[in-house]
Order: C-alpha cells, then sequence, then structure tokens
C-alpha cells in the first residue's frame, strides 16, 4: 500500500508535465483546427467560431499548402535513401575487421550530428555560395560551372538534402554499427569455410540480419525528415520561388506570421497524418518482403 | 583483392569520408579567424593570412554574444537539472513500484511517442500567453521539465535493479524517498549522465520553440541570435564563421567528453518498449 502511494507520488510531477504541456496542446490543436482562430480572436476570445472541417478542406485546395507537402515528399523520398545509405555504408567501413582507428572515424562521422543545426546551416550557407563557395569551387576543377546552389529554384532543395545527409548520417552509422556488432560470427565463418565471397556475405548474410534494424531506423529517419524546418528557415527562408517551403515552414508562416491558428493548427494534423500513412506504408512493405 | 589491397581502398574511403564530415567544421574554425572580407575571394582562402580575433571581439562588443550564451546555458543546465530529477523519479517509479493504472499509463506513453511536437505547438504557445510567460524563460524550461523518452530511458535502465536491494532498505525501515536517494539515484548514475547529455544538447540546439516562445532579443537564445545575425549580416562571412563557432564548440567538446553516454542513449532510445 505504502509503496503505491509511493509510486503515484514520484511518478506525478513528470505525468503532470507531459499533461499539461504535452497531451492537453494536442487535443487543443485538433479542436483549435476545427476553428476560425485568428489575429481577432486572439484579441478576444468571443470572435472565435466553430467552422469544422473548413480549414482542412481550404489546405486541400490551396496550391501553397500542395506545394509544401511535394516539397518535403521529395526531401524525404530523397533524402532518407541517401542518408541510409552512407549511414550503412559508412558503417560497414568502421567496423571492418582491417580497420584501423576506427573510434576516430566514428567521432569524425558523428560529430556534424551533435553540431547546432543553425551554426552549420550558416556554415554550408557559404559553401554553397556562388561565386565564393568552396563546393563550386572544386567543381570548377571537374570542369562544371558555377551552380547557383541556394537560389535556383532546381537546386536549392538538393543543396538542402546534401546538407542534411551530412549533418544526420553519423546518427543512423551507430545503431547500424551495434547491429553489425550483434550478428554471429560463426555466420560468417560458415560462409568462409563453404567459399561465399565478400559480397555474397553481405548480401546473403549481413543485409538480412539487419532487416529488423533497417525498418526501425527508416521510421525514425522518415518522421524526421518530415520535420524539416530550421534548414530552409535559415538557408533560403523558404525561397527561391516557395521551392524550399516544408509543411513545418509553411505551419509556422501560417500560425505566426499570419496568425492564423486554425490553419496551422490543421496543417499540425494533417503533417502527423501523413507521418503515421508513410510509417504504415513502410510496416507493410517490409512485412509483405519477409513474406516472400 | 590482396588483404593489403582491401586494406588500402578501405581506409581511403575512410579518409575520404572523414575529410568530407570534417572538412566545414575545421574551416568555419579557420574563417573566424581571418579579417573581414578575407573569405569572399575567388578561390576561397584556407587559411587565414594574418589571424585575428576581431570577429570574436566585435561579436562580444558589438554583438552582444556574451548575453546569449549566457542564456543557452542557463536555459540549458536549468532544463537538463530539472528534467533529470523528474524523469527520474517517473522512471524509477514506472519500473520498480507498483501504482494503480502503471501498465495503461505506460502504453499510453509509448503510443504518444509517435505524435511529433510540433502538433502542440500552437495551443502551447496560446497557453503561454494566456499565462503570461511569452518571453520568459520558464515558457522554454517548463514545458521541457520532463519528457516521454526520458522516462523511458530511466525506466529501461532501473529495471535492472535487483528488487532484494529495494526490499532489503524497506525492512530496514527505511522511507521511500530515502531508498530513492540513497540506493536508486546512485544505480541510474550512468544513465542519468546519458540522458542528462542528451537533455543538454537538446536543449542548446533547439531552435523552433524558443524561435516562437522568445521574442525579446535580451532572451535570445545563440541559435536563434544566429539565425538573426545571419539574415542581418549576409555579406559578414567571417564574423558569422565566428558565431557559429561559439555556439557549436560547447556541445562539441561535451560530447567529445561524454560521447560513450551519448551514444548508448541513442542505441537504448532505438530498441524502444
Amino acid at each position: 500500500m505504502r509503496v503505491g502511494y509511493a509510486g503515484w507520488a514520484f511518478a506525478a510531477p513528470a505525468l503532470l508535465i507531459i499533461t499539461v504541456f504535452f497531451f492537453v496542446p494536442v487535443l487543443s490543436a485538433l479542436i483549435v483546427s476545427l476553428t476560425d482562430f485568428d489575429l481577432y480572436a486572439l484579441a478576444d476570445i468571443r470572435n472565435l467560431r466553430f467552422v469544422g472541417l473548413d480549414n482542412y478542406r481550404q489546405l486541400l485546395h490551396a496550391p501553397q499548402f500542395w506545394r509544401a507537402v511535394a516539397n518535403t515528399g521529395y526531401f524525404v523520398a530523397v533524402g532518407v535513401p541517401l542518408s541510409l545509405a552512407a549511414s550503412l555504408a559508412s558503417a560497414l567501413l568502421v567496423n571492418s575487421r582491417l580497420a584501423y582507428f576506427s573510434a576516430f572515424f566514428r567521432t569524425a562521422f558523428f560529430a556534424p550530428v551533435v553540431t547546432t543545426l543553425v551554426a552549420v546551416a550558416v556554415v554550408w550557407r557559404y559553401l554553397l555560395h556562388t561565386r565564393y563557395g568552396l563546393i563550386n569551387y572544386a567543381l570548377a576543377h571537374v570542369g562544371i560551372h558555377p551552380i547557383d546552389w541556394l537560389g535556383d529554384p532546381h537546386w536549392a532543395l538538393p543543396a538542402i538534402i546534401l546538407f542534411a545527409v551530412w549533418k544526420n548520417f553519423g546518427y543512423n552509422m551507430v545503431i547500424f554499427m551495434a547491429a553489425l556488432h550483434s550478428i554471429p560470427v560463426d555466420l560468417y565463418e560458415a560462409a568462409r569455410l563453404d567459399g561465399a565471397s565478400r559480397w555474397q556475405e553481405l548480401g546473403r548474410i549481413t543485409l538480412p540480419m539487419l532487416r529488423p534494424t533497417l525498418l526501425l531506423v527508416s521510421i525514425l529517419t522518415v518522421a524526421g525528415y518530415f520535420q524539416l524546418f530550421a534548414e530552409p528557415y535559415v538557408m533560403t527562408q523558404g525561397g527561391p520561388l516557395q521551392s524550399t517551403v516544408s509543411v513545418l515552414y509553411f505551419m509556422y508562416e501560417e500560425g505566426f506570421k499570419w496568425w492564423n491558428l486554425g490553419s496551422a493548427s490543421a496543417v499540425a494534423f494533417l503533417l502527423f497524418l501523413m507521418i503515421l500513412a508513410v510509417t504504415a506504408l513502410q510496416v507493410r512493405l517490409t512485412r509483405d518482403a519477409q513474406a516472400r | 583483392m590482396s588483404v593489403s589491397g582491401a586494406r588500402v581502398l578501405l581506409h581511403a574511403l575512410l579518409l575520404g569520408a572523414a575529410a568530407i564530415t570534417l572538412f566545414p567544421l575545421l574551416w568555419m574554425l579557420s574563417v573566424s579567424f581571418m579579417a573581414g572580407g578575407e573569405a569572399s575571394a575567388f578561390p576561397p582562402p584556407l587559411l587565414p593570412a594574418h589571424g585575428t580575433l576581431a570577429n570574436y571581439r566585435q561579436l562580444f562588443g558589438q554583438q552582444n554574444i556574451g548575453r546569449y550564451l549566457t542564456n543557452s546555458l542557463s536555459l540549458a543546465a536549468m532544463t537538463t537539472l530539472l528534467s533529470l530529477l523528474l524523469n527520474s523519479l517517473a522512471g524509477y517509479a514506472f519500473a520498480k513500484l507498483r501504482f494503480r493504472a502503471r501498465e495503461p499509463l505506460l502504453r499510453v506513453l509509448l503510443a504518444a511517442l509517435v505524435i511529433p511536437s510540433q502538433v502542440a505547438m500552437l495551443p502551447l504557445f496560446l497557453m503561454m500567453k494566456w499565462l503570461g510567460l511569452v518571453n520568459t524563460y520558464a515558457a522554454v524550461v517548463v514545458p521541457a521539465m520532463a519528457g516521454i523518452f526520458g522516462v523511458f530511458l530511466v525506466r529501461q535502465y532501473a529495471l535492472t535493479i535487483p528488487d532484494e536491494l529495494l526490499e532489503a532498505a524497506r525492512i530496514d525501515g527505511a522511507s521511500e524517498l530515502r531508498i530513492f536517494t540513497s540506493i536508486v539515484l546512485p544505480a541510474l548514475r550512468p544513465i542519468l549522465v546519458t540522458l542528462g547529455v542528451f537533455t543538454f544538447l537538446g536543449s542548446w540546439n533547439d531552435f523552433m520553440w524558443p524561435l516562437i516562445v522568445l521574442t525579446d532579443q535580451g532572451l535570445y537564445t545563440l541559435p536563434i541570435a544566429l539565425a538573426t545575425l545571419s539574415r542581418e549580416h549576409v555579406q559578414d562571412n567571417e564574423l558569422m564563421m565566428a558565431g557559429a563557432v561559439l555556439t557549436v564548440l560547447p556541445v562539441l567538446a561535451l560530447f567529445l567528453s561524454l560521447q560513450r553516454y551519448y551514444i548508448r542513449g541513442i542505441l537504448m532510445g532505438s530498441v524502444k518498449g
């Protein structure tokens, strides 16, 4: 009995904070998204009207919203596979039995993960500078003309993807490295006795054994990439020509620039639904692949 | 391929990749010591002709960056201390103390991990406005005082504390609070370091929420100040790099000194449940 009270007393402060500052706002967001909460309602709550699904309906008819969805989809569809490939390749390299100084390389690959996004985005904006940027300077050596990375609507999002992959791949690399360690060594020994090549070991043992990790990591990474915000905020301010406006950037402007809090809440929920849908799809595809 | 050939190729790849990941950080450091305008040349110089601290002097003098450094530091420190306390209490309770509705609560919390924090952001802003907390430290610290991830991280670790240890203390007549402070907390030490590093880095690097609730310049954290500065001083590359160094260096140093703990947190977080 005494322990029961203690349990509640110990858990209560954290549960109170999580309830008041997370669960209540999430539920309120659902309610706010069904109202026309705007600058007038912010001044006087009596101006608030319930509008049903109007916010959602309007968003689904707004080209700017679809533009943000398409940009975010592009960022996720290209960025996540690139990032996972970089993570897996670097984990395999660092984990190789032949590698010296693997602790140093692990730290070097991981360093960008802990850096402050805004600070390194400023650095990259400079690296990507059309005239003085080192990236264009390096490309000039292989005969490529200067690219206006952040000023050209075709290149701005790819440039942000490159930056995001550089910043994030170390995180999943660490998870892959742990998963590689847990593959039983005798599997490889048996394969070698049977005369398997290194590529066969990779395709027949390593990758199949990594499948559960791959699913988990891709779900977490997709959710993370859907939340693109600070990169365009610092590097392009959503431009040029709206080419880097993400769903969250759209939500931020809708909510805190135009003070359409009702509509912005609807954007937040649509983003949540998109993440859920893609996650369900990933689980489904993995299951189908395993069943085959 | 021979073993030594494979070894050479492997290290060539590793070194190439390390050069790509480290170069932007090293170059940031180098440019921060260049004189104004020196880096706006083609080809861009790799090292300063004459190293100077002028950019740092300007940041601390005219740009008041000491203030933002203090803001970031105190916010991260407060958040870390308070959240360590609350999360460790709750994490231990969920692992070792039986109380009503414990299991269903745990399931609700676990399920809620999929909700992106931005969903809560707009009503949270309204709540802070209503409470009169916009443009106060409390608006940043209070919502971060406990988190589902932190509770779970502590819980997973606390499960490994032997029950006999706790029972023995109870038989000796120790109060639950006493048991927590003298047995549980010391046993949780490694995971508290992990959670502490995570929370500190998360708070220091956080951008969107402080951007929304701290609009008074005197309260800016380093990332907000840097983002604002970089919009105003687009051309002052050397100055911006010095600002980036000041923002990145403290967290990079913290990570390098406590790397082992940080990586354990990632691994525990990725095998949730």
